[in-house]
């Protein structure tokens, strides 16, 4: 069946069935490799998109429940705090394998949208559901309050 | 800014930071924005042009070093590493430096401490600091050659520096003279003088980037992210025991649905071929299969522990004997013993494992992240009949390994090529779904260590027995001819044979029983569990003795001043002795030498009634130069968490002989809550660089099972760790 998704602010027309979670839509049949697969049942966050801006585990995420919806993939990350989040990820070095950091940079920038001063806790929080066996945890939560300060300090834009 | 606020452990000189933001952005273009007409594309611009120098050196004429890595990239940082050693001798400017993993071909990239070429036990910098630095040497020799034939001026006279050629006037980049050095004759690289250490330019140095890069923004390619032209999606249903197959199966339903293209028995299970993993997914689950398990692992862990426990009751073949042991144990009267108890271990690497695959005829070409490259290539030519000269490898960056990917039999690339060989000349992508991965085994193996020691009058051991009884990981691999000696596999009982600490007697006996889990090493291989037995019973008679724990340790270490320093250094900055801690918090210690490097682990922990939280663990390792220290400390952040994980939540049990773990939510990883805040010393030292992957894993679990002991009491001898 034929589903219209906007993705990264362009509309995609794809033919699959209606059950096909998005990251399998936008890996295998729309080619946007940056989103992976972890664990297939939200347990990992390897394949976490935006959806209308909230950080979402698009691996149960059905292409039909995602139609109309404002989707972005890290393909498609623009905003200043998801500008300020990569700045510091490089800066850091924060990824290892950095399989899972697409899914982790997803996290992060969602959470800075929302809250632009996390403490720890609000960390540990909004990236709970994000797993790295590389153990980058520390790297990452320090980038976060990195990505914060320098948005701080340019009023907003990275 | 200053980043030290934001990371404790990493000091930058803020001076170089623009340089290599402007390189990372320069290089960019060249390694990323590979869209797939073929994973060859990596890094095409430069490899359109390139001029080889060497095996590892080539330059093109507009001014790229390319590097050929030798080894595989899965987050341990070896591109970095690697390209470090080479650009540092050749005096090229970092940001000129891309990298590439080498094809396969045994005589130029074999590891050098393995003979083949393959990436394991933390040897990627040991085998190789020589070699990259020779291989970047010459290239650099042959570039001065050429610029003294063009300026007619003497060779001795020429600089190199960050990439620039010069002599008086003169001033020439790599890529103006790529093409003339090119034809320069190689020097001998044995002739060659190298650096020494004080000249050092990038070895040692904080501030370079990774060239692993990509990986912030979604641009790195891992297999499963490869995509060839027609390519199809399999998935394989595997028998829910080891060692069952496949009696019969009914494929109807299966074919009918959308995206199914085809459906086969193979050696390993029932494969599904579709159009793309949702639909091999959908048609998986259409299947019915009747399995046979006459020659199936039917056994649950609880009795394979069991088994085990008998076991170490009774003498052990002997792996390592000084004096009389049992005599000196039946004649002390002051006797301790403990036995210890590690379940199977998962690698849970993020990446399930995945593998591409072509096949036509006699001739495979497969893309993965090839960790195994001679012994993968070898099996996959066995498998097809065919010579190692049709089996071309394309190695992309892996999503982790930890070991897993180095597997002996080859076990998920055959089964790739077995796939794709029944569907001749189409590339096939076999990807394994996390219950897949995490059921499939390859486990590291359980084990059960019983440890006694005779104690004198001030508590000090006299003598050591310790028998191990586990799976050999060795037996029957490759390898085994290396890593066994009179039937000893080394790797059992690794870490205790080579006791570091100084007992005058002591004897290590190892049982190794043979069941169908499969099992392989997993990050620090023996010393996973080895380190766990020998610094939890050596905190235990520190107690006993009531003496301070690192004390006692540097009582027993008097002829090991690398282990002695190391730990001098840990507690030092640990605050050992003189830090207070707040009420409710514990503080433990342990130390470990493995894959040359040692490393000493302090960690603070809080407990609250019977459940805990590491809050802090400090770490110092030895692992002679570092390349680059940052990496060093990301490697060693790294094991630690990966230790700390098993030491927490991992563990593989079985029922009946069928896995009862299945993904994240019954194979509890660890996530960023219980991450403690690690801070990471290095020794510094002028020796040849040792491992660093691995050592970091060993003394993170007895450190935090001491900690728990000095403020609980309760000395924990089964992991994961639980307080009653």
């Amino acid at each position: 069946m034929a589903y219209q998704l906007t993705i990264n602010g362009q509309t995609h027309e794809v033919d699959v069935e209606g059950d096909m979670p998005l990251l399998w839509v936008v890996r295998d049949h729309l080619n946007f490799t940056g989103s992976k697969f972890g664990c297939g049942v939200a347990q990992c966050g390897a394949c976490t998109m935006q959806i209308d801006g909230v950080a979402t585990r698009t691996c149960v995420l059905t292409v039909a429940n995602a139609v109309g919806r404002n989707i972005t993939t890290i393909e498609g990350l623009q905003s200043p705090q998801a500008r300020a989040v990569q700045a510091a990820w490089v800066e850091l070095q924060v990824p290892q394998c950095g399989y899972c950091q697409s899914g982790q940079v997803m996290s992060a920038t969602a959470l800075l949208e929302k809250n632009s001063a996390p403490t720890d806790a609000d960390i540990e929080a909004a990236m709970a559901g994000n797993i790295c066996r590389c153990g980058t945890y520390s790297r990452i939560k320090a980038g976060i309050h990195m990505a914060a300060a320098q948005l701080k300090n340019t009023g907003g834009a990275a | 800014m200053n980043i030290s606020r934001f990371l404790k452990t990493q000091n930058v000189d803020p001076s170089r930071r623009s340089f290599l933001k402007v390189s990372a952005g320069t290089t960019a273009g060249l390694v990323l924005g590979v869209n797939f007409g073929g994973i060859a594309a990596q890094a095409q611009s430069a490899a359109d042009a390139a001029l080889e120098f060497n095996a590892f050196v080539s330059v093109t004429p507009d001014n790229v070093v390319k590097v050929m890595i030798k080894h595989l990239e899965m987050g341990q940082g070896v591109y970095t590493g690697l390209a470090t050693c080479i650009a540092d001798e050749l005096d090229a400017d970092w940001a000129q430096v891309v990298c590439e993993h080498a094809p396969v071909n045994t005589e130029k990239y074999a590891n050098l401490l393995m003979g083949q070429q393959g990436t394991g036990g933390s040897t990627a910098i040991a085998n190789s600091f020589m070699q990259m630095r020779q291989a970047g040497a010459a290239a650099k020799a042959m570039l001065v050659n050429a610029a003294a034939a063009q300026w007619s001026v003497p060779a001795s006279e020429i600089r190199v520096s960050r990439g620039v050629v010069t002599h008086g006037t003169h001033s020439a980049t790599f890529g103006d003279l790529a093409t003339a050095a090119a034809q320069q004759s190689a020097p001998d690289v044995t002739a060659l003088t190298l650096k020494t250490p004080d000249q050092f330019t990038l070895i040692g140095r904080d501030d370079t980037q990774r060239k692993d890069t990509g990986k912030h923004d979604g641009t790195a390619i891992y297999t499963q992210d490869v995509k060839l032209p027609g390519m199809l999606t399999a998935v394989v249903v595997h028998a829910p025991r080891f060692g069952g197959k496949v009696r019969s199966f009914d494929a109807t339903a299966a074919l009918a649905r959308a995206g199914v293209v085809n459906v086969f028995a193979i050696d390993t299970g029932v494969a599904v071929v579709a159009r793309d993993y949702w639909s091999a997914t959908k048609g998986r689950e259409l299947l019915k299969i009747e399995w046979d398990d006459a020659a199936a692992e039917t056994r649950g862990t609880t009795d394979i522990l069991a088994h085990y426990h008998e076991l170490v009751e009774t003498e052990g073949a002997v792996a390592a004997s000084v004096g009389n042991v049992s005599d000196t144990l039946s004649q002390s009267r002051d006797v301790q013993t403990l036995v210890f108890e590690y379940p199977y271990l998962a690698h849970a690497q993020m990446e399930p494992m995945n593998c591409v695959a072509k096949v036509d005829g006699a001739a495979a070409e497969m893309w993965y992240g090839c960790q195994s490259a001679t012994g993968d290539q070898a099996a996959i030519a066995q498998l097809l009949g065919t010579g190692i000269e049709n089996v071309k490898i394309n190695t992309v960056f892996a999503g982790g390994g930890f070991g897993r990917r180095a597997n002996p039999a080859s076990d998920y690339v055959l089964e790739a090529v077995r796939v794709a060989r029944e569907v001749q000349g189409t590339p096939v992508k076999l990807v394994w779904s996390r219950e897949d991965d995490m059921r499939a085994g390859y486990y590291r193996p359980a084990y059960v260590h019983k440890l006694t020691a005779a104690l004198n009058v001030n508590g000090r051991p006299t003598a050591i027995q310790v028998r191990v009884a586990g799976q050999s990981i060795m037996a029957g691999t490759p390898l085994a001819a290396m890593m066994m000696v009179n039937g000893i596999d080394i790797t059992s009982v690794e870490g205790l044979s080579d006791l570091a600490y100084e007992i005058p007697e002591r004897q290590v006996e190892l049982h190794s029983p043979t069941n169908g889990v499969p099992v392989q090493w997993w990050r620090s291989v023996g010393h996973t569990h080895t380190a766990f037995s020998k610094e939890v019973f050596i905190d235990v008679l520190a107690r006993k003795a009531g003496d301070d724990p690192v004390a006692f340790r540097l009582g027993l270490l008097k002829n090991n001043p690398r282990e002695t320093a190391v730990l001098q250094l840990a507690a030092e900055k640990a605050g050992w002795g003189t830090k207070e801690l707040p009420a409710g918090w514990g503080r433990g210690v342990a130390v470990h030498t493995s894959f040359g490097s040692t490393v000493a682990e302090i960690v603070d922990v809080s407990v609250q009634g019977t459940s805990f939280k590491v809050e802090r663990v400090v770490a110092a390792i030895d692992c002679g130069i570092a390349v680059n220290p940052n990496v060093v400390r990301a490697q060693v952040e790294s094991a630690i968490a990966y230790g700390l994980s098993a030491a927490l939540g991992d563990e593989v049990t079985m029922t009946d002989g069928t896995v009862d773990q299945d993904n994240f939510h019954t194979y509890r990883v660890l996530r960023m809550d219980a991450m403690p805040e690690v801070e990471v010393h290095i020794v510094a030292s002028t020796n040849a660089p040792s491992g660093v992957g691995e050592p970091g894993t060993p003394p993170i679990a007895p450190a935090v099972a001491n900690a728990l002991a000095a403020i609980t009491g309760q000395v924990i001898t089964r992991l994961p760790l639980k307080l009653a």
